[in-house]
């Protein structure tokens, strides 16, 4: 940890904090792969009804581990001051939050994407299926920790605010899950599904705009 | 603006702040020249910690400013922060971290030319032998020995700490005593809020009491 770059400083140190205490990031992958093995058992192996449900709930189980994985963003900086020190670092805040949003993800979102191809064939879902959904959950995922990062940055000061965060946030959550299911099902059936992937991609552009400036005056707003 | 408010390199006037019905203080104003030391004195409760986090900036009050070179914080926000060094109730400490990745952090944030190595400055700060270990299993006083290195490294001038003496035993008061000294020797500022006597001479030295 000699770099001079500040954020280069940061992602590193965010990483190597999980690696050193790695239980609470486990947890929400942990979540992911339980809820996903369970699902075939309780359903049993006709693999007609597995093929059709499980884009859609690969989907909610993704959205639901995202969430469960906010309250750790923000939640350790702002108890041991760390969160203080980045505000009052000459630095913009808004990079600052955005390269812990990256780490975020890095630790939270890439898992579930590299777990997906093991747990599409649970569902007995094709290649191709299994493709279009790593490429909805890459385009998505970080859609869901952006957004959630303004959700975590709002609660982080409110003693239990988990439950409050997971009501603020998922009726913003929900566009990505319709697009996001919505383009695999149109693959499954053979239709075109370029138009909702693009709606992703543009739902990403926007969050990756405009999430870490409105993060950053929620955490102020905190802060105060 | 005043001739006095011109030199001053930290002021604050008309500060008021309100915490739920009752107010902490109103038409609070201070000024600090280079070389000076304002210790806040006050009752627990009294809005030491309030009054040094809207200093600092983190804290909004309910009116009044805080000028940094004669210019209001939201104006020089940046060129503030440039001259900052906090050190608040919580340190910002990774317990995670060992000291020296701790402090190669802050310095990379803060990203100038320090002023001596970080091996140098927890070797002032006595935590020689113990750079490697992580936080965690250092005492409270170590772990507050690590936010006094951060202060040793930046080239900032103002300092605004929150019990910067809270868990340090002698020798680690005597430590930060010399180093508020050089500090305000080599033309820095100091706000703290503590409830024990800072030994300096008294010329460095003014103190404000709040009243709860």
């Amino acid at each position: 940890m000699t770099d001079s770059n500040p954020y280069i400083a940061l992602l590193k140190r965010d990483l190597l904090l999980a690696f050193r205490s790695p239980g609470q990031l486990l947890n929400p992958v942990l979540f992911y792969l339980l809820v996903l093995i369970l699902f075939p058992l309780g359903i049993g192996p006709e693999s007609r009804i597995l093929q059709i449900i499980g884009p859609g709930i690969i989907w909610v189980a993704a959205l639901l581990a995202t969430l469960l994985a906010l309250d750790t963003l923000f939640r350790g900086d702002f108890l041991d001051g760390s969160l203080e020190m980045l505000a009052l670092s000459p630095r913009p805040f808004a990079l600052l939050v955005a390269v812990k949003i990256a780490a975020h993800w890095l630790l939270t979102g890439l898992p579930l994407l590299l777990l997906t191809p093991l747990l599409g064939t649970f569902f007995s879902l094709s290649g191709h299926t299994i493709g279009i959904l790593m490429l909805t959950l890459l385009l998505g995922t970080p859609v869901l920790s952006l957004i959630g990062a303004i959700g975590a940055a709002l609660t982080v000061g409110i003693r239990g605010g988990g439950a409050l965060l997971a009501l603020v946030i998922l009726p913003l959550y929900i566009p990505v899950l319709i697009f996001a299911a919505g383009a695999v099902d149109a693959s499954v059936s053979g239709l075109p599904f370029s138009g909702q992937l693009y709606f992703l991609a543009s739902l990403l552009v926007l969050a990756v705009t405009l999430a870490p400036p409105a993060v950053a005056a929620a955490l102020r707003i905190s802060l105060n | 603006m005043g001739s006095s408010d011109a030199q001053s390199l930290l002021s604050a006037r008309g500060l008021r702040c309100v915490r739920g019905d009752r107010e902490l203080f109103t038409d609070l104003s201070l000024s600090l020249q280079a070389g000076e030391l304002l210790q806040i004195h006050g009752a627990n409760g009294s809005g030491k910690t309030t009054l040094l986090r809207i200093m600092c900036g983190l804290s909004l009050p309910d009116a009044g400013n805080v000028y940094w070179q004669g210019v209001s914080l939201a104006e020089n926000r940046q060129r503030f922060l440039q001259n900052l060094s906090y050190v608040g109730h919580s340190t910002g400490i990774k317990l995670e971290l060992s000291p020296l990745e701790n402090l190669a952090f802050a310095a990379a944030l803060h990203g100038e030319a320090s002023r001596m190595t970080l091996q140098q400055a927890l070797d002032r700060v006595e935590l020689f032998g113990f750079e490697n270990e992580p936080a965690r299993t250092l005492s409270a006083g170590q772990r507050r020995r690590i936010g006094l290195a951060r202060l040793l490294i930046s080239p900032a001038r103002a300092w605004i700490l929150d019990e910067p003496f809270t868990a340090l035993d002698k020798s680690g008061i005597r430590t930060l005593e010399s180093l508020l000294h050089e500090h305000l020797e080599s033309g820095g500022i100091v706000v703290l809020a503590s409830h024990s006597p800072v030994n300096l001479h008294e010329r460095y030295i003014k103190a404000l009491h709040l009243l709860t």
